[in-house]
């Protein structure tokens, strides 16, 4: 709830820089490994969003893939949850990279 | 929501007060835009925009103005969700390490006996360092309370229906304590293993509280808090003659989540590894006493000191 108030926040600055009424569409990015929901996103997006400048505005969630170095491999490796083995030794001394994002990237707005 | 600093917290209460009382406010215009720059009125309204935020810019061919004319367009924002938070955060870190102040946010799930410690700690700290309490609690003060009858100067934060401290509340709670310099600043967290571990509040450390009345399995069931901490206490160990918590698998799954997660097994009851957390918190104190005269000796290496802090994640 709190991210779906952060996203809110965001456009509402970028609604007074920019000097728009109305969002269409808002793009986020999303890690796989940044512990965000999608579908609670998506549910307290539509509930926060009431009666603001992106009131019915579509939700359009792009996911990043999870990405691991592992320190036993030495090299960048695919991760699923931030508490997962190494797919090549199957160690756990991983140290995530990549996957943690939670941005808001781009809206259409009119 | 707060047109300052655009916070949505509306039921917070820092002691019983709203925190924005003391700001002064922007001015608005009529139209509800905010933006401060001169209007050259001749005819057309054209003019060009002086942005607050330099990430926020919009790659439409054309920017009119003209009242009533809409028309679709994309607006790049390019922002961490959490940005605001980690901006409050920095400045809280930036006015901590100024004055060496050694500040730790408690975070653990309800129960877990965090305001207890809490108290132990500040009652065997007596006459050694000053501490100072900030308690979150969705409701009442009792905590603080708590905290002050120990002695320990202690402001409440109720954060309605939040489930996390902010760095901006926190901020708030700062400016009302009278922090002395080289002291200790003690943040404790609502009881919510999830969502306080993304908000970074300018602390030094996160350290985690987990109970051995609880599961060992905890830190593989909520990562993100065992991984955002750099200390793990197992608290209430004096009640495992009696259950069939296993501490070696409660340790491991720690340091599956987090390679690098420091533990101590305490008890506040019987005062079992209290020495040990102490000297850890003394360690602490010292590297920001030693950091802030590092800092005052050389001026132009502090901004580089605190950028290589680690943050949230």
């Amino acid at each position: 709830m709190s991210l779906a108030e952060g996203v809110l926040q965001l456009i509402e600055d970028a609604a007074r820089e920019q000097d728009f009424a109305k969002v269409t569409t808002v793009w986020l990015e999303i890690g796989q490994l940044s512990g965000v929901e999608v579908e609670a996103m998506k549910f307290c997006f539509d509930a926060v969003t009431r009666d603001s400048v992106a009131a019915g505005a579509k939700l359009e969630i792009i996911s990043l893939p999870g990405v691991g170095w592992c320190m036993a491999c030495s090299k960048p490796v695919p991760m699923a949850e931030v508490f997962g083995e190494c797919p090549q030794c199957g160690g756990y001394q991983l140290q995530v990279t990549g996957g943690t994002e939670m941005r808001v990237k781009e809206l259409e707005v009119a | 929501m707060c047109t300052t600093c655009g916070c949505g917290a509306g039921e917070v209460r820092i002691d019983g007060d709203d925190p924005h009382h003391e700001h002064g406010h922007e001015h608005v215009h009529p139209d509800g835009t905010r933006h401060s720059h001169d209007h050259g009125h001749d005819g057309e309204h054209a003019h060009d925009h002086g942005h607050r935020y330099a990430p926020v810019h919009s790659h439409a061919a054309a920017h009119s103005h003209a009242p009533g004319v809409s028309q679709k367009r994309m607006v790049q924002i390019e922002q961490d969700i959490l940005a605001k938070n980690n901006a409050y955060a920095r400045q809280n870190r930036e006015r901590l390490a100024g004055r060496g102040i050694f500040t730790l946010n408690l975070v653990s799930s309800p129960g877990s006996g965090k305001t207890t410690l809490l108290c132990k700690t500040i009652e065997m700290l007596k006459g050694k360092s000053s501490v100072a309490v900030i308690e979150g609690d969705q409701q009442t003060s009792q905590d603080a309370e708590r905290i002050r009858a120990t002695g320990a100067p202690a402001i409440q934060i109720n954060t309605g229906k939040g489930c996390h401290l902010d760095a901006h509340m926190v901020g708030h709670a700062m400016q009302k304590l009278d922090l002395p310099e080289d002291s200790l600043l003690m943040v404790e967290n609502v009881g919510n293993l999830v969502c306080p571990a993304a908000f970074d509040l300018g602390e030094a450390h996160k350290v985690v509280i987990l109970s051995v009345t609880e599961g060992e399995d905890k830190p593989i069931k909520y990562p993100d808090m065992f991984r955002a901490a750099t200390l793990m206490l197992l608290n209430k160990c004096d009640l495992l003659p009696y259950l069939s918590f296993k501490v070696d698998a409660a340790i491991e799954f720690a340091r599956r989540v987090n390679p690098d997660i420091e533990v101590i097994q305490v008890s506040a009851t019987t005062g079992q590894g209290m020495d040990q957390w102490l000297a850890w918190i003394a360690r602490g104190a010292e590297r920001a006493v030693a950091q802030k005269q590092a800092a005052v000796e050389a001026p132009a290496g502090r901004g580089a000191e605190l950028e290589a802090r680690p943050g949230v994640r």
